[in-house]
């Protein structure tokens, strides 16, 4: 018995660092193609770890592309999101967990339904609305919209934490002359801040990583972001692999740090929301 | 007092939830409808749009790269929706086993699922090269074959995306994790003591407790599955020979780069309707499979 479990122990310890290595490879492959030369890229078989490490490709990577204009776009766009989806996604899931009233039923089933809609049935719509509101190479259609929104998943997790917060709470505060918005901002919101902090870095993996929605809305290469400007390092038919794979790298150094700072609240909070369930 | 508190709590609770009334409003329920009146039209975006009533879909029907990317898409719906449930509570199961270090493989194996997905079109792209690629070193030194061309293969190229969607499993692993951790221990333990084994234990107890999640997972994928595009559009933009020319992609391209906005509005309702019915087909099944523990929330 203790040696069939000791066995397996080692058994499921030798097969989790090998999926840990396969998975982490490619990152690694992005890493060391990122400090090669060309020639170093093109070779076979591979070089591991090239000798000496071409450090100097960050520095053209960064010159090869307006790359930090792309930064700032980014940045814009990312931070305007998160405002966004901490304005709008704690008031409603709020309304729909604190506030009793007849339609808040029928308002969280709409919510949830929203998942059930494919992007590209909403998608050209909201585009032509966009272009006649002459806000095409703007950031507008990439921010604005969270403000009105905030999405189901975010609304659905501030619901399950609004809804462990005791009703004494809020009753104590009307009691006390408190208004509803007051017991919203004073009370509520602070208890819920470190959902908020997850909410906030869902946002910024999403806003930052998008693709579609940039390549949608910016068409002028000054308003480009990172995740559309990677691309200019290729042309028709050839691929500058060493400075594509050094902006790669800094492009998803932050999304590694939000990730790091949330692992653990992101297990948290799926158990929170009750899927389980 | 009581009619008025009820009135009060009416008007704050539409109050509260005003911005994202007006932002359903505005960015989902108008435009399901306007795109549904846009796909029996011909517009090219600007002016007025010409009603042809069912021409969109008749053409459609007619459209050999249409029925090309739906083909492409339910292919590679069809392996990487089960593949990725296997792959993602196999991990799961793994990452439960009682190791000290267990923290740093959950992390390890969750990065890749936070990356952007245009990076990992292009590391993918990279690790796939027929000639300097890793994945085809590695397949000749080991096992001494010539890897095939992946990217630039017809036969390859879809196999090669639902490998890439792999790399994300740690996503649903997690989840599936958090899932398996909250089955309680009293259920596994006595049924132990009556001799169940790691087989029984699974699928009698694991798999009909974590069923919610199960039934989550499934319609999140493939709802992503059905939209696959980034990667798509970075690594091979359809190619070769369109075998990787994905519905949203040939969708995107129809709208954006043909100007046919009408047409475009068709295939995105045909590719809501398929997703509805499949969605629909899952929920109704899963009344005989997906198990709720009793107490609510």
């Amino acid at each position: 018995m203790t040696l069939r479990h000791f066995t397996l122990k080692i058994l499921g310890r030798l097969v989790l660092i090998l999926i840990s290595i396969v998975f982490l490879v490619p990152i690694f492959w992005m890493f060391t193609t990122s400090i090669k030369d060309l020639s170093e890229v093109m070779t076979y078989p591979p070089v591991w770890w090239p000798n000496p490490p071409k450090w100097h490709n960050y520095i053209k990577a960064v010159n090869y592309i307006p790359f930090g204009r792309y930064t700032l776009n980014t940045i814009i766009i990312t931070v305007g999101n998160i405002a966004g989806v901490l304005f709008s996604a704690p008031l409603v899931a709020y309304s729909i967990s604190r506030i009793k009233w007849k339609g808040r039923n029928i308002l969280f089933m709409f919510i949830l339904s929203t998942v059930l809609i494919p992007f590209p049935v909403i998608m050209i719509p909201v585009f032509i609305v966009f272009s006649r509101l002459g806000w095409i190479n703007t950031f507008r259609p990439l921010i604005i919209p969270a403000f009105f929104g905030g999405g189901a998943f975010n609304i659905f997790l501030l619901r399950q934490f609004f809804m462990t917060i005791p009703e004494e709470l809020s009753d104590a505060a009307r009691i006390d002359g408190a208004s509803e918005f007051g017991i919203y901002s004073r009370i509520m919101l602070p208890l819920i801040k470190p959902i908020l902090i997850v909410i906030s870095l869902f946002t910024f993996l999403g806003s930052w990583n998008d693709f579609m929605g940039p390549l949608i809305y910016l068409q002028n290469e000054a308003k480009y972001t990172l995740a559309l400007g990677l691309q200019m390092y290729r042309s028709t038919n050839y691929v500058e692999w060493p400075l594509l794979m050094a902006a790669s790298t800094i492009v998803v150094i932050p999304t590694i740090i939000a990730f790091y700072f949330t692992q653990n609240t992101i297990v948290e909070s799926i158990t929170l929301t009750g899927l389980k369930g | 007092m009581r009619a008025s508190s009820a009135r009060r709590n009416t008007l704050y609770g539409i109050l509260f939830a005003l911005p994202w009334i007006i932002g359903f409003l505005a960015f989902t329920a108008y435009p399901i409808l306007a795109s549904l009146y846009y796909s029996l039209t011909e517009f090219v975006g600007i002016g007025t749009p010409k009603w042809i009533g069912s021409g969109n879909y008749y053409n459609l029907f007619h459209d050999e790269l249409f029925w090309t990317s739906l083909y492409n898409t339910v292919y590679y719906v069809g392996l990487a929706v089960p593949i990725g449930f296997v792959v993602g509570l196999g991990l799961a199961l793994l990452l439960n086993m009682d190791l000290k270090e267990v923290g740093i493989y959950r992390t390890l194996v969750y990065i890749p699922y936070v990356l952007p997905a245009v990076v990992v079109g292009f590391i993918w792209l990279w690790m796939l090269n027929p000639y300097y690629g890793l994945l085809n070193l590695f397949l000749n030194t080991v096992f001494h074959i010539q890897g095939p061309g992946w990217f630039s293969d017809p036969k390859w190229a879809k196999p090669a995306f639902v490998m890439l969607a792999q790399w994300g499993a740690g996503g649903s692993a997690v989840i599936f994790l958090a899932a398996i951790k909250d089955v309680p221990r009293e259920l596994l333990e006595s049924a132990e003591i009556d001799g169940a084994g790691w087989w029984t234990k699974f699928s009698k107890i694991i798999i009909p407790m974590i069923s919610p999640v199960i039934l989550y997972h499934l319609i999140t994928a493939l709802f992503g599955g059905f939209q696959i595009f980034t990667t798509a559009y970075i690594a091979t933009n359809g190619g070769p020979a369109n075998s990787t020319l994905f519905y949203v992609l040939y969708l995107y391209r129809n709208a954006f780069q043909y100007s046919k906005m009408g047409y475009a509005s068709a295939m995105a309702w045909i590719l809501f309707i398929i997703v509805l019915i499949l969605t629909l087909i899952i929920f109704k099944t899963s009344a005989r499979w997906v198990f709720y523990r009793g107490g609510g929330e």
